[in-house]
């Protein structure tokens, strides 16, 4: 009996921009000066975001917060590929995602304040509410895909998720179906290093995680997470591969979580502080301003106006989040189904005579 | 009207509706080219299509998970489980996000779907293939529990529950589904969901039930007759929502009510029944609520075993003597 080699595998990884503000220019995708402008200032905002979700965090006036400090390339490269009517489905921390997409930033404070309604998408955009639970919402982007094929609707679904969620049940169930039905879906998973206190290692002994999708049939690739072009490069090919009928595609983001998993952590326990200062170097932001400064597109003078706009901005949606009315009690039943079932409106009835 | 089994009738809700509505689309395991492991989808693939009746790989955290997002994507998916016993490999898709989408999304995205499951006991698929979950899901803010006794509700319901925009579980009961009578002939037929029948009237007492106890009950009442005890049977039809005014009333003018399910004693639907009963009826009774349930014990494999931990007619019969017999 022979022994046969009969089949073999090869993982890609994708670099475009390096930490110094290089480019390969064979491989930067087609994009505008205006457009790189574009994803320079959204990095600036999504990390303006940020910061201040951590100050009114410790402030008391928002709820615990996920920062993506470091992640910012991954959120704003691949969410600057989608298109208007794409479908989104956001884990926990892809601030940079809603920021890309026009998510209104005050809708965002007064969900992290602890006001679901601003999970309520505004008309013309397809994101679906923030998925706290591991990676289950990895068999909705699949169904919301299935549907889009079958209603032959030339749409999009893209799932964000983390490392962490590579090891759900809901990941391996969702990529095989994926695999098994090829509708129009890209999984993006930003691999940050940590779910929480448990290392990369820890997750899978698996070399990479863009090799899983091998397993269920259709490519997997790896690109550096902090490098904004190869995010965007990788997810525009992925994307147009969905919409011609060429099925899943995962993209594993290859970057790094600088800050805490959340408000209510301290990564100091449990990580060195060489290893973040490491990643620091690596920073996804400054490597596009030295980018756009060799291009002459950056200077002081602008950047002063681009941090002034930005707060500016986050300002604003900080003072519409806050004007926000209380939500009334009906909101307790309103929405769980089409309609008050009887024992609702019984219970809605008890607590208007409470008077509560 | 026509002659029929639960199982045709509920085939022919499903053919109904996909042949009503393009967005009906079907998925699970051994649907399409099997017809179901109850050939409950006989038909479907050869008049619909791959396109709308798609067998999945075994995943039921994700089959109702996909289905989640095909609701949400604008499908009415209707979702099977090859029996409800795999629920429990979904329970996070159906409790954490089935239930809750639509209340965490601010009511923006509906969920117009439906999981099919078959349970119940009495076939000898012993501990982990013969449960009744029902609780479980009546228990879970957020959805619709439709529990069909006859042939006639079996279709009603499920056409219903496939138009309506609540996320819906159907369970049906293996034992019913050779179980025949009278259906409708009307193709635009249906039954509300929410909405009690009674099913036999009676003076004395009143016998809540649902799904197969609904005709056990029928059958014990009619035994009671002999002995001149006139039982009034109502059957839930749907758990959630619950129809708590047909059987409040009904118990207020009988003064007595025994209440019968197939799923365990403790905390099952049994429990909930009396204590409405108690809470809203307790000036009208004239004899405690009592309680015929199932054994609070992994179902057994021995045939022998197992007929003793569902409730028989007998069980019920004893029951409403008893309650005949008491007095406050």
């Amino acid at each position: 009996m022979p022994r046969t080699v009969i089949e073999t595998f090869s993982v890609t990884r994708l670099d475009i921009l390096d930490a110094e503000g290089n480019v390969d220019e064979a491989l930067l995708p087609p994009l505008s000066s205006d457009d790189m402008v574009r994803m320079y200032e959204l990095l600036v905002l999504s990390r303006t975001f940020d910061d201040r979700a951590l100050s009114l965090q410790r402030e008391g006036r928002i709820g615990t917060y996920p920062s993506i400090l470091g992640q910012e390339a991954a959120q704003v490269g691949s969410a600057f590929a989608l298109e208007q009517g794409d479908w989104v489905l956001p884990s926990f921390r892809e601030t940079g995602v809603h920021i890309t997409l026009g998510y209104s930033p005050a809708l965002l404070f007064q969900y992290w304040a602890g006001d679901e309604r601003g999970l309520a998408c505004p008309e013309g955009l397809n994101v679906l509410p923030v998925s706290v639970s591991v990676g289950t919402h990895i068999p909705h982007a699949v169904g919301i895909a299935m549907a889009a094929r079958y209603r032959r609707d030339r749409v999009a679904v893209v799932a964000y998720f983390g490392d962490g969620a590579t090891s759900k049940g809901d990941f391996h169930e969702g990529f095989n179906m994926a695999g098994v039905f090829r509708p129009p879906v890209v999984f993006i998973c930003q691999n940050n290093q940590w779910a929480i206190s448990v290392p990369r290692t820890r997750q899978t002994a698996a070399a990479t995680l863009a090799q899983k999708a091998i397993a269920y049939g259709f490519e997997g690739i790896q690109v550096d997470g902090n490098d904004v072009f190869a995010v965007y490069a990788a997810t525009r090919r992925a994307l147009e591969r969905a919409r011609s009928g060429g099925g899943p595609t995962f993209i594993e983001c290859f970057t790094y979580r600088l800050s805490h998993h959340t408000t209510a952590d301290d990564a100091d326990r449990y990580r060195s502080a060489s290893e973040v200062e490491e990643w620091k170097k690596r920073d996804p932001q400054e490597r596009l301003r030295r980018y756009l400064e060799k291009l002459g597109y950056w200077s002081e003078g602008y950047q002063r106006e681009l941090d002034e706009r930005a707060r500016g901005i986050i300002d604003a949606a900080v003072r519409a989040a806050e004007a926000a009315p209380l939500p009334d009690r009906r909101d307790i039943f309103t929405t769980v189904f089409e309609g008050l079932t009887p024992s609702q409106a019984r219970e809605l009835e008890v607590l208007h005579d409470a008077g509560a | 009207m026509a002659e029929m089994n639960c199982r045709d009738a509920l085939n022919l809700a499903l053919k109904e509706e996909m042949r009503r509505d393009p967005s009906v689309v079907i998925w699970g395991e051994d649907v399409a080219l099997y017809e179901g492991s109850f050939k409950v989808t006989r038909g479907l693939l050869a008049e619909f299509g791959e396109e709308r009746i798609k067998d999945t790989p075994i995943s039921e955290n994700s089959i109702i998970g996909a289905a989640i997002g095909a609701a949400m994507g604008g499908l009415r998916p209707v979702a099977e489980l090859m029996t409800v016993n795999f629920a429990l490999l979904a329970m996070d898709q159906i409790v954490n996000h089935m239930a809750k989408i639509r209340y965490m999304f601010g009511g923006k995205a509906g969920l117009p779907m439906v999981v099919r499951a078959p349970g119940g006991g009495g076939s000898q698929l012993a501990a982990q293939h013969s449960q009744s979950l029902e609780t479980y899901f009546m228990h879970c803010p957020g959805l619709y529990v439709a529990v069909p006794a006859t042939p006639a509700d079996a279709r009603g319901l499920l056409k219903s529950a496939i138009r309506d925009n609540n996320p819906v579980m159907f369970l049906e009961h293996e034992l019913l589904y050779n179980s025949r009578g009278e259906v409708p002939d009307d193709p635009e037929f249906t039954v509300p969901l929410g909405v009690a029948e009674i099913k036999r009237r009676g003076d004395d007492v009143t016998i809540v039930a649902y799904s197969r106890m609904t005709l056990l009950s029928l059958q014990a009442a009619e035994e009671l007759e002999k002995e001149g005890v006139s039982c009034e049977v109502v059957d839930l039809r749907t758990l959630a929502p619950l129809d708590r005014t047909t059987f409040l009333e009904s118990v207020k003018r009988t003064s007595r009510a025994v209440v019968v399910s197939e799923c365990c004693h403790t905390c099952g639907v049994g429990a909930e029944l009396a204590a409405c009963i108690f809470e809203n009826c307790f000036d009208s009774l004239t004899a405690p609520v009592r309680r015929v349930s199932g054994l609070d014990v992994p179902m057994p494999y021995s045939r022998r075993l197992e007929r003793l931990c569902i409730p028989r007619v007998e069980d019920i019969v004893a029951a409403v003597k008893n309650v005949m017999q008491q007095k406050y």
